[in-house]
């Protein structure tokens, strides 16, 4: 009779495992931004400074990606995070002549990570307008606290000239920030196949779970808020470690890091690639990046107006982002050939 | 203790006037919130708008200010009605995120567009000479126009008052916000009551931004950077109350200039403070429905 009751459960749950490892296999599309990144190393080898600013922002798109794609966490105060780890390693180096880089970003992982699992725990009990609320007010705090404490942070003139001991002790940065992409490459792709392995295991399915049906969730026993504190933690170290890159390669850091629209900016990054599917935060933060560097040249303005416009129409019809519409060309020209 | 009284009336007076822009601003966002549970981020730039076309209209036109200020709020109402039927009514049932996404790009759309027209630079609006200088109220004197923005925020919220308790179509909104399925299902047209309530909440917003040039004066980034504050003031009231938004637009008014004077560096900082507070402890806001 037990032997009856556990082979269909036992089935649905080898069920379960042979999807999620079919899902954890690596496709061969996958290696596709890796290259073309790589490949843009030796067709722009003078324009590596702002190629390192699209891979922070690709990783700052990510982390949010984990919260907001993952587990359907609408947040606008995500640059809370990425100015915690940001002022870590800048402050790090002020303050206590900290100038090793890579326990530098470690550090700023692990300190917004621990911001990130007292303020989840807080307002993570909450959903909807009174969540979103809570994350811009928690930013818009970090950064009135930064600005009355000026002297300490320097304010909205910024701390400059910060310099940092070369690479492991061996790599010196170079005037077009070859290294610099390089560094930050690495440390993308080690987090990246953190965060993969994280969506694809069972906690990441307990995520979507939450994000589809929060109360069905509950019902099955899920510790609902404790996985949406570790997730939003893991997303603010995250965000951290972005933070303490975008500190070190430009060598400097202003308060500008808190704003409402750097929360906003990353959002509407990710957005614009597709949520929920790891490479949208590459698709979309490349993208947004390299059209302002171009346009807002022509007019800031206009820039204004395209991103906002872009924001409409991707609402109104493409609701799952550029890789939405990718797929869907790709389903039909499937179709076709069949 | 006669200079402390002198400057607890102070900040009372100029908390109350902060808090009838905030009132006067809010009111119609919250009331669209609880209706549709729609995440408007639009809002702020109806309010700019309607600032932008006092200036025009006192400015190119010589029209006073006053009319002015009740122009633009009729063509702001109006104009908002079409952004309603065409870009709002497919969103009412999608999640919060899109409805975020869709606004902040029409705030962006916004910004940019009036930018493009009125520049960067903070404008003014010529007052008439009634508004101008200081009232005496006996024992001492108030800057005239925040007295006649506290006239004008006490008029509004007795003209509110009385629509929404008194009259046939008040008393439909309020069965819609408590229970939108029960309103329709007795026959009340709730998408049409939208609409209203969308016009004269945008148009508010316009009264509300025309009359915020005189405080903080008028830019394009007005439309995002008074966006959180109503925001605020609409959560911490909780949605579709008229009295949670007034009390709240007190509190935040009053605690926030009284703040600043104790504290100048602060900022806005005492704002977010009560925001987290008042939000950790009433998550729907003082008067919202949990």
């Amino acid at each position: 009779m037990a032997v009856s009751e556990t082979t269909p459960g036992r089935a649905a749950r080898e069920r379960a495992a042979e999807y999620l490892i079919r899902r954890h296999y690596f496709s061969w599309p996958e290696a596709l931004p890796w290259l073309i990144a790589i490949a843009c190393f030796f067709i722009f080898p003078d324009r590596m400074t702002f190629g390192s600013q699209v891979l922070i922002m690709v990783m700052f798109a990510l982390s949010l990606d984990l919260i907001l794609g993952y587990a359907g966490i609408v947040t606008l105060g995500h640059a809370a995070f990425f100015g915690i780890g940001a002022y870590t390693v800048a402050l790090g180096f002020v303050k206590l002549g900290w100038s090793e880089p890579i326990t530098g970003i470690i550090a700023a992982g692990i300190v917004a990570g621990i911001v990130g699992i007292a303020a989840g725990w807080f307002i993570l009990r909450y959903r909807g307008l009174t969540l979103l609320m809570l994350t811009i007010a928690f930013g818009a705090m970090l950064l009135e606290s930064g600005n009355i404490r000026s002297d300490f942070t320097g304010g909205y003139d910024g701390l400059p000239g910060l310099t940092f001991d070369p690479l492991l002790g061996m790599f010196q940065y170079d005037l077009y920030g070859r290294t610099n992409y390089w560094y930050v490459l690495v440390v993308l792709a080690v987090v990246f196949f953190f965060v993969r392995r994280i969506v694809y295991s069972p906690f990441g399915q307990a995520l979507t779970g939450i994000r589809e049906n929060v109360r069905r969730m509950h019902a099955i026993g899920s510790p609902v808020h404790r996985r949406l504190v570790t997730v939003y933690a893991i997303s603010a170290g995250i965000a951290g470690i972005a933070g303490g890159l975008f500190t070190q390669t430009n060598a400097y850091v202003t308060l500008t890091v808190f704003d409402f629209d750097t929360s906003a900016k990353v959002m509407v990054m990710l957005i614009l690639g597709g949520t929920g599917r790891l490479y949208g935060a590459f698709l979309g933060a490349a993208v947004y990046m390299i059209l302002e560097d171009k346009l807002s040249k022509m007019s800031p303005s206009f820039w204004q107006f395209g991103i906002g416009l872009l924001l409409v129409v991707v609402v109104m019809f493409a609701k799952r982002g550029l890789l939405g519409i990718a797929e869907a060309i790709g389903r039909k020209t499937k179709r076709g050939q069949a | 203790m006669p200079q402390l009284l002198t400057i607890a009336i102070s900040v009372l007076f100029d908390g109350l006037a902060y808090a009838m822009f905030l009132f006067i601003t809010s009111v119609g966002l919250s009331i669209t919130m609880g209706l549709m549970g729609f995440v408007n981020l639009a809002h702020g730039a109806f309010a700019m708008a309607g600032g932008y076309v006092v200036v025009s209209l006192t400015r190119s036109l010589g029209i006073d200010f006053v009319p002015s200020l009740i122009i633009a709020a009729v063509v702001i109402g109006a104009v908002s009605v079409p952004f309603e039927r065409v870009l709002y009514r497919p969103l009412y049932k999608s999640t919060d995120l899109e409805q975020v996404l869709l606004t902040i790009g029409l705030a962006f759309m916004a910004i940019a567009g009036f930018t493009y027209f009125y520049g960067p630079i903070p404008k003014s609006v010529p007052l008439p000479d009634w508004l101008q200088g200081d009232v005496s109220l006996g024992f001492r004197a108030f800057p005239t126009y925040r007295a006649f923005l506290i006239v004008v925020g006490a008029a509004l919220i007795a003209v509110l008052w009385y629509a929404f308790e008194k009259t046939n179509i008040g008393a439909k909104i309020r069965a819609a916000v408590d229970n939108r399925r029960m309103a329709e299902s007795v026959g009340i047209n709730v998408d049409l009551l939208f609409t209203l309530t969308f016009a004269l909440g945008s148009g508010l917003a316009a009264l509300g931004g025309g009359l915020a040039i005189q405080l903080f004066g008028l830019t394009p980034s007005f439309a995002v950077l008074y966006l959180v504050l109503f925001l605020i003031v609409v959560a911490v009231g909780g949605l579709g109350s008229l009295k949670g938004t007034l009390l709240a637009a007190l509190v935040i008014g009053i605690i926030d200039t009284g703040g600043k004077y104790i504290f100048p560096q602060g900022g806005n900082f005492f704002i977010y403070v009560i925001t987290v507070l008042v939000l950790l402890i009433k998550p729907a806001g003082f008067y919202g429905r949990e």
